[in-house]
């Protein structure tokens, strides 16, 4: 880019626009809740996830300022577009004036809004979701940037630790989910791979929130003008439109696809360029409608290896010597019939329409509770499971961070009133009914009092106790299933309900 | 007050089922039915104390009027929001029960049910002879547009109106200490106005028979009046204060705006000044306590509530003039008059009980492990010296969060706790997963229950969770 001075509209544009991102992106970095409470509305302003959550008032706001201002909600609020401008001016300054116009794709960009909204209507969501820019930004934020950072934190929490401090704690660092690490692996590849090379071809072509956005855009109150009499077809503003929707010859700019960051504002030395309501040259019509191939990559998803199966099996060693630790088997998850979703998500199906797989969920949960589901229907979508924790009762915070209407806001009484599932005993499992060992540690635990112990031949009140699940009370928090001894598969674990009961 | 409430409602059916099963064990032997007694207090056994001034003789048991009976609200009546009557039938029912069983004391105040106390209590103890009933009530201090001269005389004068007499047995500055500025909120209210030469005045004329004040708050305060006493600037006929066994050692632990109550009545015993004691279940949490420590009690007494052993411990002391308790309920009565009328003393052996419970109660209580690791290696993988060495020195350093959420410490001693916890012993290995199979207990040179002491800290550890979401 070159070191004329920048328009007022780049700087506005800039500025704002450094301060939404590094906000975003630690909504998906903090683990302590404390980010969410000040900045959690940035999520919630986002497009996708406001239409899904039927959020009016946001959708509206945003179509009125696309109407006023053109695309600047690719700009300054989503945080993928920064993303890719990140991406695309670093090469810029390695290499100056390199892009050129070429006509929009409009076969692909229309196709791909199709696809989606088929996909959406369909009720996969979170197939949908893939090329949804906000959550596949999540997506890159928590499976890549949050492990850095809780790093960071558990440096910082060594420190402390040794200075006697409690400023900071450790935090355990481990892969949600495999598949979706490899999808946001794989996005940042494509879009980081594109935005370097061609700028924001990403938003022109697959971003279905930027096509949709491109509809109202061209009619925006304010655009972007080339003044024909003032211009010199020095071709500079061409060759610096990330969009490549300025055609300098004929002095149009695609409306469509500018995403008003005011950079050829900045580089015009005849100041032939203006951000105005009335365009300078009446005669001259925006759109071109050539069609060239396309030269996109398609989406391509790693798929990663599977888990390594769990290691030594002792978890009963006999006592022989004084001291030292028994070796502890890492749990693993059961086999659940029906998958449990977080309470506040009311349904499977409210989840499956609702969730656009954004990972918010999944950064923000402080028990390691949350991750992404494998199944391909509700793919990538928030599913519990209690191999790390439990879900507390004293914890609401997933509810309070959805921004598409998956998970509504539950206060903590109401959340511990959501039956999500029910726990079930494994009899083979069982230490007492295996071993005789006396243990009622899931009856200890169960914070509902949903479990009693009872004698397991009932002629023989002597016989080992083990638990009774009463599934009225049970609410499918997992405290018994995480309590549990028994390793590597517990002896109590939870079955989700595909309709949540709330009491 | 609504926990409260359910256990004296389980004791209160437990009585119930122990008269029913009485009666008929009796009907079967054929003996006499002095056994219901036992659920039934007895008329004409209270114990009094005199207080050495005017020679009052005094119920160990006085009624608090300040949670009166009330009359049930309607569905529709509770969703407007709307105030509770109260029950002027039953006050007058349970007031004649209590004179009936000795008690003489009533303690109220313009300020208590929203400001209906006192008529209430005006009500019922007016149909009883004068002489029968002695009355304490306050010159209240909340508002500070009644703190003017006229307005604290009205304030006088009015008690009197509702209460249907002509004088007052006992006349309290009520809560002294409190306020921002305790000092000063104490000069505002009743020296800058001179109500308190005032009040004097009226004890000379006989409007008011004893000259006293409680005490909630700033130190301060309390040791100035009682300088004054010294001094024989004013005197006190009697003082109130919180005196409980948890207050007796821990009441600065629980709230560090507070004073343990071993200072406080040590300072009155010196003086023979008598004392009035309220709060002698702080709020209700000593009939609260959690099932290990009712069940040590309730093995010494079967029959007697837990809430019998705080009144017992705050009527034993002999400067303690009379026990205030809020009875809103019959049940509340009975089985406080069960306590008092007569007063068992709580023996030397009894209070080292309590005092141990309080140790409970605020954990305390170090573990007498040393480390041995003859209980290792756990067949569960905990680490069992690891989770003791990090509970005993919390208590050591001071960072154990058992003071109550209020206390300003707490949060910050919760967050060392369980950080330190965390950084002490991974959570696979904490005290939660402890199964109570008991392969550690047998080789414990110092017969820790361990699996008990596991299962009491991860309990302890659950409540600290509980109490707020993270750290």
């Amino acid at each position: 880019m070159a070191k004329k001075k920048k328009s007022l509209l780049y700087r506005l544009r800039v500025a704002l626009a450094s301060i939404v991102f590094p906000l975003i992106t630690l909504l998906f970095l903090d683990f302590t809740g404390v980010v969410h409470q000040y900045f959690g509305f940035l999520a919630k302003i986002q497009f996708l996830p406001a239409l899904l959550a039927l959020n009016v008032v946001v959708v509206l706001a945003l179509v009125v300022l696309t109407l006023i201002f053109g695309r600047i909600y690719c700009s300054v609020i989503c945080p993928l577009g920064i993303l890719q401008d990140i991406f695309s001016h670093l090469h810029g300054r390695l290499k100056r004036n390199r892009f050129t116009f070429s006509p929009a794709k409009n076969w692909l960009r229309y196709g791909s809004l199709i696809i989606f909204m088929a996909l959406l209507i369909a009720g996969f969501a979170s197939l949908a979701a893939l090329i949804d820019p906000y959550s596949a930004f999540g997506r890159i934020a928590q499976s890549l940037l949050q492990p850095a950072f809780l790093f960071g934190n558990n440096l910082l929490a060594g420190l402390a630790e040794r200075m006697n401090s409690y400023a900071f704690y450790h935090v355990d660092i481990w892969i949600r989910g495999i598949f979706t690490l490899g999808v946001a692996i794989g996005t940042l590849t494509i879009v980081g791979i594109l935005s370097w090379k061609h700028g924001r071809t990403w938003c022109n072509t697959i971003c279905p929130v930027g096509t949709a956005l491109s509809f109202l855009s061209r009619f925006a109150w304010f655009r972007i003008f080339i003044d024909a009499k003032k211009c010199v077809d020095c071709s500079l503003c061409e060759r610096n439109c990330k969009t490549a929707a300025i055609d300098y010859k004929a002095h149009t700019v695609d409306h469509s696809r500018c995403v008003v960051c005011g950079v050829c504002q900045g580089v015009c030395g005849k100041q032939a360029i203006s951000y105005v309501h009335k365009n300078p040259n009446r005669q001259f019509t925006t759109e071109d409608n050539n069609k060239t191939a396309p030269d996109n990559n398609r989406r391509a998803f790693l798929i990663g290896a599977a888990l390594a199966a769990g290691t030594a099996a002792l978890a009963q060693e006999k006592k022989k010597v004084d001291g030292g630790l028994a070796v502890i088997e890492d749990k693993k998850a059961p086999q659940r019939q029906t998958p449990i979703t977080p309470p506040g998500s009311y349904s499977a199906n409210n989840m499956a329409r609702h969730c656009t797989a954004c990972q918010l969920c999944v950064a923000e949960c402080p028990n390691h509770v949350l991750r992404p589901s494998t199944n391909l229907k509700t793919f990538m979508q928030p599913v519990l499971s209690y191999e790390r924790g439990f879900c507390r009762p004293e914890c609401n915070r997933c509810t309070q961070v959805c921004p598409t209407g998956a998970i509504r806001p539950l206060s903590v009484p109401d959340k511990t009133g959501a039956h999500i599932g029910h726990a079930v005993w494994v009899r083979q499992n069982c230490l007492p009914a295996k071993d005789g060992i006396a243990c009622g540690n899931c009856e200890r635990h169960c914070p509902v009092g949903a479990i009693q112990m009872v004698p397991l031949k009932p002629d023989d009140e002597f016989s080992p106790l083990v638990p009774a699940v009463d599934e009225e009370f049970c609410i499918g928090c997992g405290a018994c299933e995480y309590a549990c001894p028994s390793r590597p598969f517990p002896a109590i674990y939870v079955e989700g309900h595909e309709q949540h009961r709330m009491d | 007050m609504a926990k409260e409430i359910s256990r004296r409602g389980f004791i209160k059916a437990l009585g119930g089922g122990a008269v029913a099963s009485s009666a008929i064990l009796s009907a079967c032997s054929g003996k006499s039915m002095e056994k219901n007694a036992l659920a039934e207090p007895a008329v004409g056994k209270m114990t009094y104390r005199t207080n050495p001034n005017t020679g009052d003789k005094v119920s160990l048991l006085g009624y608090g009027m300040m949670r009166l009976p009330t009359k049930p609200l309607s569905a529709k009546e509770t969703e407007e929001g709307k105030a509770p009557e109260f029950d002027q039938e039953m006050i007058n029912r349970q007031v004649d029960y209590a004179i009936e069983h000795g008690v003489r004391y009533f303690d109220t105040s313009p300020a208590y049910c929203r400001g209906l106390s006192e008529r209430c209590t005006g009500i019922a103890l007016s149909r009883h002879k004068r002489e029968d009933y002695l009355i304490a009530t306050k010159l209240s201090n909340f508002s500070p547009d009644t703190w003017s001269k006229q307005a604290s005389q009205e304030m006088f004068e009015n008690s009197l109106k509702e209460l249907q007499v002509s004088y007052v047995d006992y006349l309290l500055l009520h809560a002294i200490g409190m306020g921002e500025d305790a000092m000063a909120t104490f000069n505002g209210r009743y020296m800058d106005n001179g109500i308190l030469d005032w009040l004097v005045e009226q004890k000379r004329k006989g409007r008011i028979r004893n000259l006293g004040f409680s005490y909630h708050g700033d130190i301060k305060v309390f040791d100035m009046l009682l300088k004054w006493h010294d001094e024989g600037k004013y005197h006190w006929d009697f003082v109130q204060i919180e005196l409980n066994y948890l207050d007796w050692n821990y009441a600065n632990e629980i709230n560090s705006s507070n004073t343990d109550a071993v200072y406080l009545y040590g300072e009155l015993k010196k003086r023979s000044i008598p004392a009035i004691i309220m709060e002698p279940l702080l709020g209700g949490r000593l009939a609260n306590l959690p099932d290990p420590i009712v069940a040590k009690l309730k093995q010494r007494e079967p029959e007697r509530s837990v809430a019998s052993w705080a009144f017992r411990y705050a009527g034993t002391p002999d400067g303690v003039l009379c026990v205030l308790s809020g009875m809103t309920y019959m049940e509340h009565l009975k089985d406080n008059l069960l306590s008092l009328a007569p007063l068992k003393p709580i023996t030397k052996e009894e209070e080292q009980l309590l005092m141990e419970i309080a140790n409970d109660i605020y954990n305390l209580k170090t573990i007498p492990c040393n480390e041995c690791q003859y209980c290792m290696p756990c067949p569960y993988g905990l680490n069992i010296p690891g989770i003791f060495v990090h509970y005993n020195r919390c208590i050591k350093e001071g960072n154990m969060p058992n003071k109550g959420s209020e206390h300003p410490d707490y949060w910050r001693a919760r967050r060392a706790f369980l950080i330190g916890y965390d950084r002490s012993v991974p959570r696979l290995r904490q005290a939660a997963q402890c199964v109570g199979c008991g392969e550690c207990v047998s080789h414990c040179p110092q017969r820790i229950a361990i699996p008990e002491e596991m299962q009491r800290i991860d309990q302890f550890v659950e409540q600290l969770k509980q109490s707020k979401n993270g750290f």
